[in-house]
């Protein structure tokens, strides 16, 4: 687990977390005007995030080879598809964080509404001949008012129930999807987007960037929106609703309501994924509505650390990249010369990740997120001396 | 009329598969109160060593379906044993575990007999066809219907008849004044994880008959009919999964016959949430 993480640190936000670690340790050997340098270093780590989107930006006039990482340089068309690709799950996770880490709601069904921009963008240009824009405006709006509408009836039952409905209507929409009522959406094939309703700038291997500035701008938004209302008088009552609902009742504040905005915002943003990555992959395919897609989501949650800021950004990552490396590694001589027993699971990139998964829900209750915390703690523990005053200041700001 | 035969046989076939997983379901939910996601993955397990023991092992086909059996519950109690039961104290992560458990099994199967489906033995004697009314149908579809008739009766005369039946009963009625009681209700969560796992088991070595052959995903696309099947009959009744069972069965068959195909699996999900939205607690109104 602490391998991957470090591993990755150049490409995700996982570098911003190991910094604080790093300057902490180096407070007490330094000495004398401790507290005013580590403030400062403390002032400066809080624009890590800024740094980090710099460098996202600027990353395909890049030529940074980056073996074992990806298999071109940085800004070649493969690479930046990848990256794009795990920015789009890092916000996917993010958008879903809003339900589960956020407001305690455990949908089922999200897949459905990144299905549903998906879908609908695709065949607003495919059938209705609207302009890509038109289209994907189309496509979110349908998300939304799908979220709204099955957001509203299925809030109407709680806890595990609530998680059943809504993987009902996500199979119901999946077997729609799968079974092409009058050959709209293209059955098991899916639909391709048609090249000629897209913008030239949008279209083909050449420019790879600007897809990928698209999927970077939809990450900046999904994070803005999810941490300008979790910050918002609604977010703390969301909060109040994940800690206990019953409370929340009690203080003669409806729950439902507050639960529905958080759904059809969810709802909102899984749609904008669905339209790019209807860019990036260049077609609507049934596997997006399946309910394998929304538990990989779950997986990406829990993994990276959920109701946590950075913690599904970082999940949808890893997960993403690691389901592409690790279909690579399955492919690679070096496990095919292994003996049967290693040979089988780690060839199977789902295997791996299920059993990352169920290690991560045993070992790492909290996710990727709070490991720098649980090291820290652990240390403070060891050491006799303790940890700096500064230092839970800093723990306050990472996670 | 003999259409009419054959899809009731094949719907209350069909019907039998999905009380096989659900009646495990219902109890664990009942009880434990978890939603094993990973009960798909019980039945393709049993479903893949049913099919190893009758090929490549070169059981007869009832000992293959023993052995089948046998491995799934083996599973289902290392399951119980090894990752639910540390997770006692964290209701969600419970769920979480069995969502990953759900991954991987069946990730498992596929690397090491791969993606394609796989023929399943046929013995001679369960291969055949007989005429009802008319109309004729195979015989698989009525061993289906007594095993999980014997399942039922079985279930029925171990929850009434047995103390640890009572417990069981008692749990799912009411666990915090069972375990005041000074009964240690964390021994029949192994026994209740035992049970489901051998039916969900049974269910997969059976519906190898049913479909003719085996394929990872098997138990997954059983689940959430399964889900359905929970749902409707009140989760922890048992007979309420039976009769939720025989209903979502026909209705699927006839609906997939004489409407569009695909629309009886769009029918029962649909009625699934419309259930739950008008009756959040079940048919049966015990449990939520």
């Amino acid at each position: 687990m602490s391998t991957d993480t470090s591993t990755t640190s150049t490409g995700s936000a996982a570098d911003g977390k190991s910094a604080p670690g790093r300057a902490d340790r180096a407070i007490p050997r330094t000495g004398e005007s401790i507290t005013e340098r580590s403030t400062l270093i403390y002032r400066a780590l809080r624009w890590w995030p800024i740094a980090l989107l710099i460098l996202f930006l600027v990353a395909p006039y890049s030529a940074l080879p980056l073996p074992g990482l990806l298999d071109g340089p940085l800004g070649s068309p493969g690479s930046l598809q990848l990256i794009a690709l795990c920015l789009v799950y890092g916000a996917l996770a993010t958008g879903y964080d809003l339900l589960l880490g956020r407001t305690g709601l455990l949908s089922f069904g999200h897949a459905l509404y990144f299905a549903t921009g998906l879908y609908a963008t695709d065949l607003a240009m495919l059938e209705l001949q609207l302009p890509f824009a038109a289209a994907a405006l189309f496509g979110i709006g349908c998300s939304i008012s799908l979220a709204l509408l099955l957001g509203s009836v299925s809030l109407r039952v709680t806890g595990i129930g609530f998680s059943m409905v809504t993987l009902a209507f996500a199979q119901a929409g999946s077997i729609l999807v799968q079974r092409n009522p009058g050959g709209v959406t293209g059955g098991e094939e899916g639909r391709a987007a048609p090249v000629e309703m897209l913008p030239d700038s949008l279209v083909g291997i050449e420019n790879t960037a600007n897809l990928y500035w698209i999927a970077l701008g939809y990450l900046v938004l999904t994070l803005a929106v999810v941490q300008w209302t979790v910050s918002s008088p609604t977010g703390r009552i969301w909060e109040g609703i994940k800690e206990n609902e019953r409370r929340v009742e009690v203080l003669g504040l409806r729950p439902y309501g507050f639960k529905l905005v958080a759904f059809v915002i969810a709802g909102g943003l899984a749609g904008a994924g669905g339209v790019v990555y209807l860019l990036l992959t260049g077609g609507a395919t049934p596997q997006a509505a399946t309910s394998d897609a929304t538990l990989a989501l779950l997986v990406m949650v829990v993994l990276g650390g959920s109701g946590t800021r950075w913690g599904p950004l970082l999940g949808g990552v890893l997960y993403t990249w690691a389901g592409h490396r690790l279909g690579d590694l399955a492919n690679s001589s070096a496990i095919a010369d292994l003996p049967a027993v290693l040979r089988v699971p780690l060839s199977q990139p789902l295997f791996l990740l299920g059993a990352l998964f169920v290690a991560v829900v045993y070992l790492l209750p909290g996710g990727l997120a709070k490991l720098p915390a649980r090291i820290r703690a652990g240390r403070s523990k060891t050491d006799t001396v303790g940890v700096p005053g500064p230092a839970h200041s800093l723990e306050g700001g990472t996670t | 009329m003999d259409t009419v035969v054959l899809l009731t046989c094949t719907g209350l076939g069909l019907g039998a598969l999905y009380f096989l997983v659900a009646s495990g379901l219902s109890l664990i939910f009942g009880l434990m109160d978890v939603l094993n996601f990973a009960h798909g993955a019980l039945l393709s397990v049993g479903a893949y060593a049913t099919w190893w023991a009758g090929t490549e092992g070169g059981m007869g086909f009832w000992l293959a379906v023993v052995f089948g059996t046998a491995v799934g519950t083996v599973a289902a109690v290392l399951l119980e044993l090894v990752l639910i039961r540390p997770l006692y104290n964290r209701p969600r992560d419970q769920i979480l575990a069995t969502v990953g458990v759900g991954l991987a099994v069946p990730a498992l199967l596929m690397g090491i007999w791969g993606a394609d489906s796989r023929p399943f033995p046929q013995p001679a004697a369960l291969s055949g066809t007989v005429g009802l009314f008319g109309a004729i149908v195979p015989v698989n579809r009525f061993v289906l219907l007594a095993a999980a008739a014997l399942v039922l009766v079985a279930l029925r005369l171990f929850l009434s008849r047995t103390r640890y039946g009572l417990v069981v009963r008692a749990g799912v009625e009411d666990r915090a004044m069972v375990t005041a009681l000074g009964i240690d209700v964390r021994k029949a969560f192994t026994l209740v994880f035992a049970i489901g796992g051998a039916a969900a088991a049974l269910g997969g070595a059976l519906s190898g008959l049913y479909f003719g052959s085996v394929h990872p995903g098997q138990g997954t696309s059983l689940l959430i009919f399964a889900f359905v099947v929970v749902v409707m009959g009140g989760m922890g009744s048992v007979t309420g999964a039976a009769v939720a069972s025989v209903a979502v069965g026909l209705v699927q068959q006839f609906a997939n016959y004489y409407t569009a195909a695909g629309l009886g699996d769009l029918s029962v999900v649909v009625l699934l949430a419309v259930l739950l939205l008008v009756r959040p607690r079940g048919l049966t109104g015990r449990l939520a």
